[in-house]
């Protein structure tokens, strides 16, 4: 028992678990966004590993840091432009599209990162982003290692969770979001058009899990590799349910998962392996179908998600 | 202006030519990025043509490689009738696999004609009882489905990679991460001498046509059909839509088990952890391709076999990277999506209406 306080009291554990919820930040509030105006964007988990690529590919060939994470934010708008086009004006099932758009960004990723480098046996690295010293806030007991000496990424991912809150619950643009997801006959005959609004907010929050993408190989690595997003994306879509489309609460979520991913990890170190390491590797996923039956009750979905809406027809 | 107008019923003539139509799309833009590789278009799909039908060997290894994506291809389709959305086919897959290693490596004796029988089954069953859980949580608690099955390809792969590096793992494996073989007893036969291709291929055409006779001349069938179009009036009818979908669920899985078997029994003879290059997801497309069709699942399953095999031979000799095999089949995904309008609309360009026409 003795140990497992000790994990849990280390700042080192907590800046860990904030460390690895942050691309599921990135990744739960891009999922948030387009799930609040009706579209369900199974394309998450490509848009991540283009992210990845794209941000890392940025950099590797000699833009700044920054220039590559805007280079993986427009990887990720563009991804989601397709599927905003296939599930919005073409109201093509939003499952399978989502799908096409997983396997098409995932294989143009590889296979880009493959023609660029053909015969690489170990990826080439960058220079990442380094965990910023904040002058007096890192130097705060505890506190200050555990949340202030994060990379620039991980504060951009906590800054648009208040962001996207703000803009969600207090602005016309928010409301406009909202009522797309819920109502969106009421939002046409107000003269909005449902089409614009949805697009440009699947556009967007594919650009912001683009980012949670971009934070993989930026950050908490410094190289592409096969297979890094490993099931991230999908955890988000069901972290998406369980935040209940809230994004203070995705930011719970996220945390969650960051420290008990972070606890497995020293668990496993500490306690030695009696226990095969892959029970520790399913449990974020037996946690999240965990998740999705406490909540799928009261689960309070928008209403119009997964429903295509056709202009003059009801 | 483009307005899109409902079409009705579709004659099966027209679900042919968009899916045909869709394909060759995929193969032109697929020029794209194989310009971008550097490779001459032309000269690309030759080598391709080539390696997926250019010998009896090349046509051999398509078929082999079509089988378990007829499979999978089936296990989509069936639940795509009932708009249940099986994403987890390759999960299933692995669970058919596992437990095909568990029954044919040396627990039961016996005769082929015993020991067959029970490896087939016990593979059906396998996968059938992993799409169990996701479709009762789907009809008793409403736990979104696709989210369930997609999780749940994740743990049991990492379930089979415990499996084989613990309990499972062959003590003659030289430390390698796999079962131990299949007895001979219980492994498919192959069909042709000196060639890899295996009864896993007779077992999936079977189970298109029997797909295809489930759906069209059953009451099951009807079942299945009338919830996928409206599962609310299908209850409002009496038609019992939990059992309809648990039914579906059990098919489906089984039908994604069946691939795993036949990849363990019929080709590889043991199991391993990279048994299956996605031939869950490649599934989806190949039932998108066949507009859900039973038997169109096979022409489906040859066409993106034939892009995987002709690729990994065409990248072989070019050294252009095989994830472009990977990158045609979601392009044909996609383009499929696209053509599925033209079947369900009539699309119709209409001039916005002009200053003159609105003074009327």
């Amino acid at each position: 028992m003795t140990e497992i306080l000790d994990i849990l009291l280390s700042a080192n554990f907590w800046a860990a678990a904030l460390r690895i919820a942050t691309p599921l930040i990135f990744g739960v509030i891009g999922a948030l966004i387009c799930e609040r105006a009706g579209v369900l964007n199974l394309g998450i988990e490509g848009i991540f590993t283009a992210g990845a690529m794209a941000g890392w590919m940025a950099v590797w060939l000699g833009a700044g840091l920054w220039g590559g994470v805007f280079v993986a934010a427009c990887a990720g708008a563009l991804f989601g432009l397709i599927h905003a086009i296939l599930t919005v004006p073409l109201g093509l099932s939003q499952h399978v599209s989502g799908i096409g758009v997983t396997l098409f960004a995932t294989s143009l990723s590889y296979f880009i990162y493959r023609t660029a480098l053909p015969d690489v046996s170990s990826p080439p690295r960058i220079d990442a982003f380094q965990p910023l010293d904040i002058p007096v806030l890192s130097e705060l007991p505890f506190i200050g290692p555990a949340l202030f000496q994060q990379t620039p990424l991980t504060f951009l991912a906590l800054f648009l969770v208040v962001a996207t809150a703000y803009v969600l619950y207090r602005t016309p643009l928010g409301l406009a979001i909202r009522a797309v997801g819920d109502n969106p006959s009421a939002v046409e005959s107000q003269g909005l058009s449902v089409y614009a609004i949805r697009i440009g907010t699947v556009v967007a929050g594919s650009a912001i899990m683009a980012l949670g993408g971009a934070f993989l190989t930026m950050s908490a690595f410094d190289a592409f590799f096969f297979g890094m997003v490993n099931g991230r994306g999908w955890i988000c879509i069901a972290l998406t349910v369980f935040a209940s489309w809230r994004p203070g609460k995705a930011l719970i979520g996220a945390l969650l998962f960051g420290a008990f991913d972070a606890f497995q990890v020293r668990l496993q170190t500490e306690v030695g392996s009696f226990i095969p390491g892959q029970v520790f590797l399913m449990m974020p996923y037996l946690l999240s179908i965990a998740a999705l039956i406490v909540v799928a009750r009261r689960a309070d979905y928008p209403r119009a998600l997964l429903v295509p809406y056709f202009r003059g027809q009801r | 202006m483009i307005r899109f107008e409902p079409r009705g019923p579709v004659p099966v003539s027209r679900v042919l030519l968009v899916s045909v139509a869709a394909a060759v799309a995929a193969l032109l833009l697929a020029a794209i990025p194989m310009a971008f590789a550097g490779l001459s278009v032309f000269g690309a799909y030759g080598l391709m043509v080539k390696g997926a039908f250019g010998s009896m060997f090349a046509f051999t290894e398509m078929l082999t490689r079509a089988t378990p994506l007829i499979l999978t291809g089936l296990a989509a389709a069936v639940a795509f009738r009932a708009k249940l959305w099986n994403i987890g086919a390759e999960g299933q897959l692995y669970a058919g696999a596992l437990a095909a290693v568990a029954v044919g490596t040396g627990v039961f004796g016996g005769p082929s004609l015993f020991l067959i029988p029970l490896v087939i089954l016990a593979g059906a069953l396998a996968g059938g009882l992993v799409m169990l859980g996701p479709t009762l949580l789907k009809t008793r608690l409403g736990v979104d489905e696709v989210v369930t099955t997609l999780l749940l390809n994740f743990i049991i792969l990492l379930f089979v990679q415990m499996m084989l590096e613990g309990p499972m793992k062959d003590p003659m494996g030289m430390g390698w991460p796999q079962s131990e073989p299949i007895l001979d007893e219980a492994a498919l036969p192959k069909l042709m001498a000196r060639m890899r291709i295996h009864w896993g291929l007779i077992i999936a055409l079977v189970a298109s046509l029997g797909v295809y006779f489930l759906l069209k001349r059953t009451v099951w069938g009807f079942e299945i059909r009338a919830v996928g179009e409206n599962a609310a009036a299908a209850r409002h009818s009496g038609i019992p839509v939990t059992a309809t979908f648990v039914r579906v669920g059990l098919i489906s899985g089984a039908l994604a088990g069946l691939a795993g078997v036949g990849e363990v029994a019929g080709l590889k003879g043991y199991l391993t952890a990279d048994l299956s290059p996605g031939f869950g997801y490649s599934g989806i497309v190949v039932a998108m391709l066949a507009g859900l069709s039973p038997v169109g699942v096979i022409i489906a399953a040859l066409f993106i076999a034939s892009i995987f095999v002709g690729a990994d031979s065409m990248s072989r000799a070019t050294g252009v990277s095989n994830y472009l095999a990977d990158l045609m089949v979601a392009m044909s995904l996609l383009c499929v999506l696209v053509a599925g309008l033209f079947l369900r609309f009539k699309i119709r360009f209409v001039g916005a209406p002009s200053a003159k026409e609105t003074a009327k």
